[in-house]
């Protein structure tokens, strides 16, 4: 816990009013730092954003076409800034600044500050082509422009975009997310002509090639015109022509510095409103952050350095000295699912005398590229297509001036040359920047160590590191970990006293020897020195392991001990020592018979009755000498144990689908009994819920499962990783428009995958959060790239 | 001083049978009625055969829980010494005195039991 101080007592006499114009991440990012500084109390703070959503995540924008809605992009909670004394004024945008008398002026009214932050942003560039405003002309920056993708791509078999930048690509990756066929047009004579040079260019070409999506570049768009066989016609240089149904624009942006602009502020040449090193504009009590925001001739593009900007503006504002000093432009990116990194000088034209070093592998489609300083001492820049793996470790090289090895070209060489192992968390000085989302450097990281933090999970819950791109997952880990150690924090990761292994290891040994009861095991593999009879630690995790393995009857003699009392007598034990009793109602959806005869057991057995969570009756209080002749008369009504108690497959929540509700486009009942007949006693590493909705409406909550399907026209998405519980966790899309039958399959293959490698009593979200390389590496062995899973 | 009443007792007449060994389960726990001096009692009795002690009787009541549970707990050692798990919330308790690992003042009641032949007998 962080020692609050106490703030001192204000009156509405001496707080200010701030305005802070753009509600984009950078502006929200301002306001939750504005919250954590605990200077809120100062300030009357009033938030105007053009757009109707709250501030939603840009980065991961191209995410809204796979399946994800604003809400899940939004990046607060819906009652953040009302819980704080915030006032959000979304959808209603700034017309005017009033600089004379502090006013902010909108359509609705007029607004006094005393204080004036704008983070408006920056603006698609649409170049001046004749005819650029033609229908089917679009861009690709909001919420609102994704929607009108959208809709054009309906009617549309193809289309272009225009700008094969960074941008660019993530908007021809969202329109082949539309089943259009794509093409890029660049101007430039390759692609993201910022990042890569003319053989990294080429390859990148190849690989975005490879995936079908055409590369037009060298390709100056004179006019667009209406075309014969598509709606638009683009006609370039030499004459040459392509017909389009619609083009996206992507060619870089602007920032929006019109109202700063209109009232006075000082602007650069090329636009930008000039501010120094607090982030002030030329007027003192207005500041301007984010990318309307430039700083020593230049406007900074990418998130990292927006909040930078943002957390000085909190410290300009609240009497801190933070300045901003610059920021970093290395990115790593993943686009179209092809990996490119850029890191510092990677094109060498900025360092004189510097050097560089070239690999490049034409048969796996790898470039990498080092610039160093003339002597070979110094990392100057780095630049990488086709794999980031050694991204981490050029950073840290190039951001910290950490000496490079003898032989500098070892780094970027394959393994088998005799290439520098990764740089390790222990070679990082203390300012190595491990998050610079969120601004997290190892010295952070060490004093939430030092400050109680015990685990990845609670250095991510201190400092927030990892929790934004989540880019630096891996290295954070490595971090944590090494420094958990040197503390002599063991990082044991035994399951117990009993066994050295952890459950995965376990696992594994089971399956591998064909070890079938837990004495075997511990006689095998059980810690010699302790007395060999396990705990109520390792022997329920081994009953579990056993059963996902064997599936021998729990009755067994061998294994009756191992369980807890729930699982040997088929119930909930509660605080008074009785249990309830919950039936399996697969899918929720039960006859009247059925529902007669719970009413009549629980009457004769004096139960107390429940609606539970899952969908399902409880019938609680029922003594353990009952429950056999309790479970007798249920059983002969056809029901059966709805494994309450097991690490198990709960529940399968559904909504009712398209057999009753006027907007379910699919049968998610149907969809739900079965998978619920499919995982019924499936024992895992802790309890499995799922949900599946019949249309978007997502009334069956899906996206708080482990599992949850959502139904599409064209079928159903599948989301995982999702949880409701203490820590609620958004569920991520895993594939998509899969027909009923090929839904099983990936959730077979996902399950299997959860329950052989979570550890003990981790829950699929938390699994996830410390699988390494996210959900790429499930995605990749359990959908491959076969296609019809996801596109 | 208070004086002491000394009260002449035979050894043998405590013991009483309860079950059988067939009514136990291997490795874990049952409950039993015990008629004890202070009125009856439930008895958790613990059966872990081929151990060097293989019967122990423990209180059923579980005093943090208030419930009548311990027989139904997960029975294991810790640190080499036989315990049950309370099924309710947690608590270790140590199967040959009834002492609870996590507080130190928490002990429960505990007997001497031991086989005749097929029958358990509990010394109430």
């Amino acid at each position: 816990m962080v020692n609050h101080t106490m703030s001192t007592p204000t009156t509405s006499s001496n707080t200010q009013k701030l305005i802070i114009v753009g509600n984009g991440m950078v502006g929200h990012h301002f306001a939750e730092q504005l919250v954590e500084s605990g200077a809120l109390a100062g300030f009357e703070v009033t938030i105007f954003g053009e757009e109707r959503h709250r501030a939603y995540d840009r980065v991961h924008l191209s995410e809204y076409f796979s399946g994800r809605d604003a809400e899940s992009l939004a990046l607060c909670d819906g009652d953040y800034y009302h819980t704080h004394g915030i006032q959000l004024r979304s959808g209603e945008a700034v017309t005017a600044i009033d600089r004379e008398q502090q006013l902010v002026v909108t359509e609705q009214g007029h607004y006094a500050y005393d204080q004036l932050v704008l983070a408006t942003g920056s603006f698609p560039f649409v170049p001046p082509i004749p005819g650029n405003d033609s229908k089917g002309c679009l861009v690709y920056r909001t919420l609102d422009d994704l929607d009108a993708i959208q809709a054009a791509a309906k009617n549309a078999t193809n289309g272009v975009v225009v700008g094969g930048g960074l941008l660019g690509l993530e908007a021809a990756n969202a329109l082949r997310g539309l089943n259009l066929d794509t093409a890029v047009v660049e101007f430039a004579p390759r692609l993201m002509p910022m990042q890569v040079d003319s053989e990294g260019g080429e390859l990148l070409k190849e690989k975005i090639e490879a995936l079908g999506v055409q590369v037009l570049t060298e390709r100056a768009t004179q006019r667009i015109e209406p075309g014969d066989n598509s709606r638009l016609r683009m006609v370039f240089q030499d004459d040459k022509v392509l017909e389009t149904d619609l083009i996206v624009f992507s060619a870089g942006i602007r920032p929006q510095d019109t109202l700063a602009r209109e009232c006075g502020l000082t602007i650069g040449e090329r636009g930008g409103v000039v501010i120094d090193d607090q982030c002030r504009t030329n007027v003192p009590n207005i500041l301007a952050i984010g990318e309307v925001a430039l700083w020593n001739q230049s406007i900074f593009g990418l998130v990292a350095p927006g909040y930078q900007m943002a957390k000085t503006a909190v410290a300009t504002l609240t009497g801190g000295d933070i300045c901003f000093s610059g920021a970093d432009m290395s990115t790593k990116l993943k686009l179209l699912g092809v990996d490119v990194g850029s890191i510092g000088d990677a094109h060498g034209n900025q360092n004189p005398g510097a050097r560089m070093f070239r690999y490049l592998d034409p048969l796996t489609q790898v470039y990498r590229k080092l610039v160093v300083t003339s002597d070979g001492k110094k990392l100057l820049g780095a630049m990488l297509v086709g794999d980031n793996s050694v991204y981490d470790t050029l950073l840290q090289y190039y951001a910290n001036g950490i000496e490079l090895p003898k032989e500098p070209a070892s780094l970027i060489l394959p393994q088998q040359s005799g290439a520098a192992p990764a740089l390790g968390p222990d070679a990082l000085p203390e300012t190595a920047m491990i998050c610079s989302c969120h601004n997290v450097t190892k010295g952070s990281i060490c004093s939430a160590i030092d400050a109680g933090a015990a685990d990845l999970g609670s250095v991510k819950g201190a400092t927030k590191a990892s929790t934004g791109c989540g880019g630096c997952a891996a290295l954070l880990k490595s971090v944590v970990d090494h420094e958990l150690e040197a503390r002599g924090v063991e990082v044991d990761k035994s399951i117990c006293e009993h066994f050295a292994h952890t459950r995965q290891g376990l696992y594994d040994i089971v399956r591998v020897e064909g070890i079938k009861t837990f004495s075997e095991l511990m006689e095998k593999h059980g810690n010699a020195e302790t007395h060999r009879l396990g705990c109520d630690i390792c022997k329920p995790a081994v009953a579990s392991i056993l059963a996902s393995c064997f599936n021998e009857p729990i009755t067994d003699a061998a294994h009756v001990p191992l369980q807890d009392t729930n699982h040997t007598f088929m119930a909930n034990m509660q605080k008074n020592a009785t249990y309830s009793v919950g039936q399996r109602i697969a899918g929720g959806e039960i006859t009247p018979d059925k529902l007669v005869v719970l009413g009549q057991v629980a009457q004769k057995y004096q139960l107390y009755t429940k609606i539970a969570g899952g969908q399902r009756i409880d019938l609680f209080g029922a003594r353990l000498e009952d429950l056999p002749a309790i479970w007798g008369e249920l059983i002969d009504a056809g029901f059966e144990t709805g494994h309450a108690y097991g690490k198990s497959l709960r529940t399968v929540k559904s909504c009712v689908g398209s057999t009753w509700c006027r907007y379910g486009v699919q049968d998610s009942v149907g969809v739900a009994i079965q998978l619920e007949n499919r995982y019924k006693g499936l024992r895992a590493p802790h309890k499995i819920k799922f949900g599946v909705s019949g249309c978007t409406r997502e009334c069956a909550e899906a996206q708080s499962k482990d599992i949850g399907i959502i139904a599409t026209e064209n079928g159903w998405n599948l989301y995982v990783c999702g949880n409701g519980d203490m820590r609620p966790r958004h569920a991520e899309l895993f594939a998509t428009d899969l027909d009923d039958e090929q839904l099983y399959r990936p959730i077979d293959r996902f399950l299997m995958f959860y329950v052989r490698t979570a550890d003990r009593l981790q829950r699929t979200s938390v699994w996830r959060e410390n699988l390494e390389g996210g959900l790429d590496y499930p995605k990749e062995g359990i959908l491959g790239r076969k296609p019809g899973y996801q596109r | 001083m208070t004086a002491t009443v000394l009260k002449l007792t035979n050894r043998n007449d405590t013991w009483q049978p309860l079950c059988t060994r067939a009514d136990l389960v291997p490795f874990s726990g049952v409950a039993a009625w015990l008629n004890t001096p202070e009125g009856p009692a439930q008895v958790a009795l613990f059966y872990l055969p081929g151990h060097a002690q293989e019967l122990y009787a423990l209180d059923h009541f579980d005093p943090f829980s208030k419930a009548y549970v311990i027989a139904r707990g997960i029975v294991g050692d810790i640190k080499g010494s036989p315990v049950v798990a309370s099924p309710l919330y947690k608590q270790h308790f140590r199967l040959e005195d009834g002492q609870c690992l996590e507080e130190d003042e928490v002990q429960l009641r505990n007997w001497r039991v031991a086989f005749k032949g097929d029958e358990v007998w509990v010394e109430g």
